[in-house]
């Protein structure tokens, strides 16, 4: 509020992000298209003898590199920078309202986007995720688009609902967590298209499954947690622990769809695509709650400029 | 409800005997996939509950969606789509839901209390049917199980050796443990939510600044207790209201926003004699033995001195005004039954006083920077004698004439026409409105919340893996190399694999690791 250069920095930041991040994105178009019929043709070839293909992304037994890696590895290093941006982007908004960087709908997406780019780019350094790289920077990019462009308002103090420390702790899970669920519904999304033979760089279907799966595992406990969370400070600021408000409504929603998530993949018929569908289904609801209750439903959580 | 159900591809037929019947229908009901179905079906049911207006959040929405849909309304209304969350049909449910979820767990408690007591199982005739590896080593079959033994022993394996034939070890029963424990809770929080229901109870009252207020069911605006809960039980209790603070943002971001909102009040708590003075803000309520006091709103009590036709002081008093909208544009009524004849007015609250043509008189700004007040004036009969309770918020001119319009700033008077009297706007005040609650069932709530994501941790990150060590002589072909050793485990659940113990295990026994 006071200072009008850190606002001005911020917003750089958050601008340079996304040219980053576009860059990125180009980047990992580049190396998706390159080689492609080479690979359909050898997959085809390899396939017809009845012999078995080295799954991408899961072991590199092929002697001859992966036709295009190099524009996938520049493309993880601009991911790498784009976050690192965006991370500075944040900080400076927190400097510049004297607060954490998610009292608000803006805050709060520019703070996701890097939630999403951080939950993949952390899983990155254990395994190989390039084949993924389109599918994290596309959605983080469209989450800055929409902040920069519909949902912008300027720094301003709280008001007094939010001023509280579960502000931190109940957004800050909120926030990892739909990181999580964007790159759930990536893994998810391919697994579905994984035997149709359409992209060849992705993993095979079952393997794409089991990512799905331990991300969900990973980030349902969490979203619990939130929900937990959330309910503990309704009760002390709104004097119920659960009260049925559309946003509450739907956080049950999504957590519903992810625990039959998890049922379904211990229950014959449902493990692979049903399961998926199903995945899908809990990140539509998350989203429904993120955008959709804020901006079309009168709920107790629209506050601060939407 | 996590049992892995390998249901036949053609259901098979419910069977005609009673018992067969009921047998038949509770293993449907507990099966995954209704679990799965109902889990959906929950999820659905509550979608409307977040579009439709709801009777807990706000009746007075719901009142005006059905007067705007006269054909739909009503049908929805009996359905109890405005009340989805105590619907029967919601109910129904997650009652079946629950009954699933015992039918489920309780059969699986069983199984895991045998398997926490029991030992490992003997290791498989066919190892290398698992994932495994077989060599050869030059230590003694007891030196390569001892060894193994050692190692299992001390990474927290459970652990039985057979002789100088095998090792198995199994680890990870908290897994099974956490799973458990997860829907189990779900049990307590549901019980805690029912005790929450039915002792618990909760009021709202609106107190203006200098007015105080004692813990009894008369005092509330609205009140509403569980089915076990009686007046007498509320905590005695009392405060006075000394004085309401707010703020709002001024600066071009989100003008208008409330930045503090603060009541300091003078409590007198049960056993107490003298008050002591407190401060109630959002997100900070004042606790008083099991009940607490929230600061759920504020608005502006208009001060009005109203005298009749005689010149006598009929009205003196501040009278609580509801806000409209976010800059406090707020109406209220007042009336005067001890005048001659009997008055009535109904006004409009304008804290920063504006005029348009759209919109008539309204506020645009929340803070009182010039406040005026817009009355209309009636008089006649209130109807306060029918024995027909009025809210205080509304005036009833069904027996009552309309003398006119006037616009008062504070300390301005207005003549009724006709002589009928004179109302002056002398002032206002603030009032805030507060919420006290009760809910005995939280605590545990919170605790079956806590075990629900301490379980849900164990279950989905315990690993529970079985492993073996075989060893046998080997055959004389392979020179000094005296043992054949295989070595093989399984994961127990699906989409883990227990390739990391048995390399682990692999290398232990061949030397490669302590």
């Amino acid at each position: 509020m006071t200072n009008i250069g850190l606002a001005q920095a911020s917003n750089n930041f958050v601008y340079a992000s996304m040219f980053t991040l576009f860059l990125a994105t180009i980047f990992f178009a580049i190396y998706y298209s390159a080689g492609r019929s080479k690979v359909a043709a050898a997959k085809q070839l390899v396939t017809s003898t009845g012999g078995v293909i080295a799954e991408p992304g899961s072991s590199k037994t092929q002697s001859e590199p992966e036709p295009g890696v190099k524009f996938a590895n520049i493309a993880m290093s601009l991911t790498w920078l784009a976050a690192g941006i965006l991370l500075v982007g944040v900080i400076l908004r927190g400097l510049w309202a004297g607060r954490v960087p998610w009292g608000n709908m803006y805050e709060f997406s520019i703070t996701s986007a890097l939630g999403i780019l951080a939950v993949f780019l952390v899983w990155s350094i254990k395994r190989d995720l390039r084949w993924l790289g389109i599918f994290i920077t596309i959605p983080a990019l469209l989450t800055l688009g929409m902040a920069t462009t519909v949902l912008y308002t300027e720094a301003a103090q709280l008001v007094p609902a939010l001023k509280s420390y579960w502000l931190v702790i109940h957004v800050l899970a909120a926030i990892i967590c739909g990181g999580a669920f964007t790159v759930a519904a990536a893994t998810a999304g391919l697994s579905l298209i994984a035997d149709k033979g359409w992209i060849t760089k992705i993993p095979s279907r079952e393997r794409l499954e089991k990512l799905t799966h331990r991300i969900i595992s990973f980030s349902f406990p969490l979203w619990t947690f939130a929900v937990v969370a959330g309910a503990i400070w309704a009760e002390n600021a709104w004097g119920r622990y659960w009260g049925w408000d559309p946003k509450e409504t739907w956080a049950f929603i999504t957590w519903v769809v992810y625990a039959a998530y998890l049922h379904a993949r211990s229950t014959a018929g449902w493990k692979h695509q049903k399961a998926s569908v199903i995945a899908l289904i809990g990140w539509l609801a998350f989203l429904i709650n993120y955008f959709g209750v804020n901006i079309f439903v009168n709920s107790l959580h629209s506050y601060a400029g939407v | 409800m996590a049992t892995d159900v390998q249901t036949p591809v053609q259901a098979p037929l419910p069977p005609m005997s009673s018992t067969g019947f009921f047998r038949w229908m509770w293993r449907q009901l507990t099966s995954m996939r209704t679990a799965l179905i109902l889990l959906f079906l929950l999820a659905l049911a509550s979608i409307p509950g977040s579009i439709l207006p709801q009777r807990g959040t706000n009746p007075v929405l719901v009142d005006q969606w059905i007067t705007a849909n006269p054909t739909t309304g009503p049908i929805l209304d009996s359905l109890g789509f405005f009340d989805v969350f105590a619907s029967p049909w919601f109910a129904a449910v997650y009652l079946l839901l629950f009954i699933s979820l015992i039918g489920c767990v309780l059969p699986r408690l069983k199984v895991h209390w045998k398997a926490m007591r029991s030992q490992p199982p003997a290791a498989p005739r066919n190892l290398m049917r698992l994932d495994g590896e077989e060599f050869h080593v030059t230590q003694s079959p007891d030196q390569v199980l001892t060894r193994a033994q050692e190692y299992l022993r001390k990474n927290r394996w459970r652990v039985v050796r057979s002789g100088d034939d095998w090792v198995a070890a199994e680890k990870g029963y908290l897994r099974e443990t956490g799973n458990l424990v997860f829907h189990f809770s779900f049990i307590l929080v549901l019980i805690a939510i029912a005790y929450g229901g039915l002792f618990g109870w909760r009021g709202n009252v609106i107190i203006r600044e200098g007015e105080g207020f004692s813990n009894t069911l008369t005092q509330y605006d609205a009140w509403g207790g569980g089915r076990m809960t009686s007046a007498n039980d509320l905590p005695e209790f009392s405060f006075t209201l000394d004085k309401f603070n707010v703020e709002f943002e001024r600066g071009n971001a989100q003008s208008g926003a409330p930045r503090l909102f603060e009541a300091n009040v003078a409590v007198t708590r049960p056993g107490e004699a003298q008050p002591n003075s407190e401060l109630i803000e959002v997100n900070h309520p004042m606790v008083i033995d099991s009940a607490k006091v929230f600061l759920v709103g504020h608005g502006y009590a208009p001060v009005f001195r109203v005298h009749d036709s005689q010149g006598n002081l009929v009205f003196d008093d501040a009278v609580a005004f509801l806000p409209q909208d976010g800059n406090f544009t707020s109406t209220g009524v007042i009336k005067v039954p001890d005048g001659e004849p009997q008055l009535g007015f109904r006004g409009i609250f304008l804290p920063t006083s504006a005029v348009d043509e759209i919109r008539g008189p309204h506020s645009t700004f929340p803070a009182p920077d010039d406040p005026s007040v817009f009355m209309g004036a009636w008089f006649g009969d209130l109807g306060l004698d029918s024995g027909i309770p009025q809210s205080i918020y509304t005036l009833n001119v069904d027996s009552m004439e309309q003398m006119g319009l006037e616009a008062l700033r504070p300390g301005e008077e207005w003549n009724l026409p006709g002589g009928k009297g004179t109302i002056e706007f002398t002032g206002f005040e603030r009032w805030a409105s507060f919420q006290i609650a009760s809910d005995p069932g939280k605590e545990a709530a919170l605790i079956g919340a806590f075990l629900a994501i301490g379980g849900l941790g164990l279950s989905l990150f315990v690993q529970r893996r079985r492993v073996w060590v075989k060893v046998s002589p080997a055959s004389a072909s392979e020179n000094d190399q005296q043992t054949t050793v295989q070595v093989a485990g399984i994961a127990k659940a699906s989409g883990d694999d227990a390739t990391e113990s048995i390399e682990e295990l692999v290398a232990v026994v061949m030397g490669e690791q302590k």
